[in-house]
């Protein structure tokens, strides 16, 4: 991350990414000008996939202004959980209308600096308490149209948030992004033995898809009491079993 | 079960079988014919199957990670407290089955007899079903696409020999895709008694909610009601409550009174309850705490009288429901206090 951060350009497709590099003879898809990517994961729900990706974003954009840059880093974050879009609420951009131009979709911008941009089927939806029921085919189709249609331009990175699981959403993301090289992926978990559990078989998915995994989170490790200043674990840590 | 094409418009749109990704799907030809649109006979099959089953009861959520897994697994245990209740629990959770590790059956298999699958007995009148119980080792993932998880759920409402049940639980995935589908349009011959939804405090959690609400009424499933977990951390130390997960937005109080949808209750971030397995056969005081005050959160006071037809009847006080009052579960006696629900 601090070579990323102080310019350094990491062809797509490098080494260190998996999956085939993108052909020079090949046209260029909307995610050509994104440096890296990063899939954010997780077996279990409901242990901060959707957190984490936000807070990396909001990180990784001031990661360029600390290490001297003159602007912050350009972030998107492409979320990928169609049945619950929490993104948008996430970074205050409910409501928000999502506009074309040439290039397709046009991300929507978080920030006055434009410097970070998301893309969540929560813009598509005219009421945001309609439920996205569809199976698997129809949530793979929006999955290739939000790599491929959508304007993502010029990205130091691209953070996905996904749903929980090993499923339609996770192939589709991981086949239509595999052209591009992720740079890997982040699980999340929190520290009970059945979030551990389903992050165990999340591994197992990374391992067979050949994503590269790029480290596990523990989220929500422990809640300090703000009564007595108490350390109070969630539960007993089994993230080293 | 053979994987569909990746662009497969799906067998009910007007366009199955004859897409350009149909071509070379050994099932294109049945699609084209129209005789996939036609309704699943395993439909009729079910509602045969499951008529020894008297009440079935979803528990859903749009968000993961609100305890529907905790919740159903303490309340198969709650009920199952009355040996002469048969209880029922099926975890439909495909790619994250988390009943077997909650009731404490990691490592158990699936018999097949001559009635169909048979379910693993936590107690006699505990039986427990899941993919995970499938797997060869806990640590494989289940990666399938909407198809394969549909063509398991079907074996599961099916294939397996239930027997007599009082109470069959189905434990869902957090969203409203193929395995909600799937199971709805599975039971839809069957009587499905209703939806219990879980949610936490926080309003990321309720928009989810509302959605889960809306997918109810979309494909006509009743709602029993709401239960709001982790409402308040108990601070083990100073026993004191905090709000991990604050209700800027009033909770699951507030969206019941706006959707007009029972509030069967709330129950509280309890470090014992996240870490504990429900497991009869080590009965130790702390699981026996942790059942009772889920099922206690529902009112069920008398395991004879179908919580959900009391939840209709039920009165509200600070968010605890009182049923008919007839012979109290000694168990919950305990528990079902005003400063044990909220």
């Amino acid at each position: 991350m601090e070579a990323a951060a102080a310019g350094s350009q990491q062809p797509l497709g490098s080494s260190t990414t998996c999956g085939p590099r993108v052909s020079e003879l090949t046209e260029a898809g909307n995610l050509a000008g994104v440096q890296h990517i990063i899939l954010v994961l997780s077996g279990k729900g409901g242990v901060g996939k959707s957190t984490i990706s936000t807070e990396l974003a909001l990180a990784l954009r001031h990661a360029g202004k600390k290490c001297g840059r003159p602007a912050s880093l350009q972030v998107g974050i492409l979320d990928v959980d169609l049945c619950g879009p929490s993104i948008p609420r996430m970074l205050r951009a409910q409501g928000r209308a999502v506009h074309q131009c040439d290039g397709g979709w046009v991300p929507v911008y978080v920030d006055q600096e434009q410097s970070i941009c998301l893309m969540s089927v929560g813009f598509l939806l005219e009421n945001p308490d309609e439920a996205v029921v569809w199976r698997g085919p129809k949530k793979n189709a929006l999955i290739k149209q939000f790599v491929s249609d959508v304007a993502w331009g010029q990205l130091d990175y691209l953070v996905v948030d996904t749903p929980p699981g090993t499923s339609d959403e996770h192939m589709a993301t991981v086949d239509a992004l595999r052209p591009y090289g992720p740079l890997g992926a982040l699980v999340v978990t929190t520290p009970q033995a059945v979030s551990v559990g389903d992050v165990r078989r999340e591994l197992t998915f990374c391992r067979k898809t050949g994503l590269r995994v790029l480290g596990v989170v523990e989220n929500m490790s422990g809640f300090i009491c703000p009564h007595c200043a108490a350390l109070c674990p969630w539960t007993q840590s089994s993230l080293r079993a | 079960m053979e994987e569909v094409p990746q662009g497969c418009p799906g067998t009910g749109s007007a366009q199955a079988g004859r897409g350009a990704s149909c071509q070379g799907c050994p099932n294109q030809r049945l699609c084209a014919s129209g005789a996939g649109a036609a309704p699943d006979p395993a439909i009729e099959e079910i509602k045969e199957k499951l008529k020894t089953v008297k009440h079935k009861i979803l528990v859903l959520s749009g968000k993961g990670g609100v305890g529907k897994s905790t919740f159903s697994a303490h309340l198969a245990h709650g009920l199952a407290e009355d040996e002469n209740t048969q209880v029922a629990l099926l975890d439909i959770d495909i790619c994250g089955p988390s009943i077997p590790k909650m009731m404490g059956l990691e490592g158990e298999q699936v018999h097949q007899s001559g009635s169909g699958w048979s379910p693993v007995f936590l107690e006699d009148n505990l039986g427990v079903m899941s993919v995970g119980f499938l797997l060869s080792s806990p640590d494989d993932a289940v990666i399938w696409r909407g198809p394969k998880k549909n063509g398991m759920i079907k074996q599961f409402l099916r294939d397996v020999d239930w027997g007599e049940v009082d109470y069959l639980i189905v434990d869902t995935p957090p969203g409203t895709s193929d395995e909600h589908l799937s199971a709805v349009q599975y039971l839809s011959a069957a009587h499905v008694d209703g939806a219990v939804i879980i949610t936490t405090p926080q309003e990321v959690s309720l928009q989810d909610v509302r959605k889960e609400i809306s997918f109810c009424h979309k494909v006509k499933l009743p709602i029993i009601g709401v239960v709001e977990n982790m409402s308040v951390f108990v601070c083990p130390k100073c026993k004191k409550e905090s709000q991990i997960f604050p209700p800027t937005t009033g909770g699951a109080e507030v969206l019941c009174q706006d959707l007009k949808i029972p509030l069967l209750g709330k129950v509280p971030l309890d470090p014992h309850i996240a870490g504990a397995k429900v497991d009869a056969r080590t009965q130790t005081g702390r699981d026996e705490a942790c059942a009772p005050a889920w099922v206690g959160a529902l009112g069920q006071e008398d395991p004879t009288v179908c919580p959900w037809e009391e939840a209709g009847k039920a009165q509200q006080t600070r968010g605890r429901c009182r049923g008919k009052r007839t012979g109290w579960n000694p168990h919950l006696v305990r528990v079902v206090t005003k400063d044990s629900l909220f």
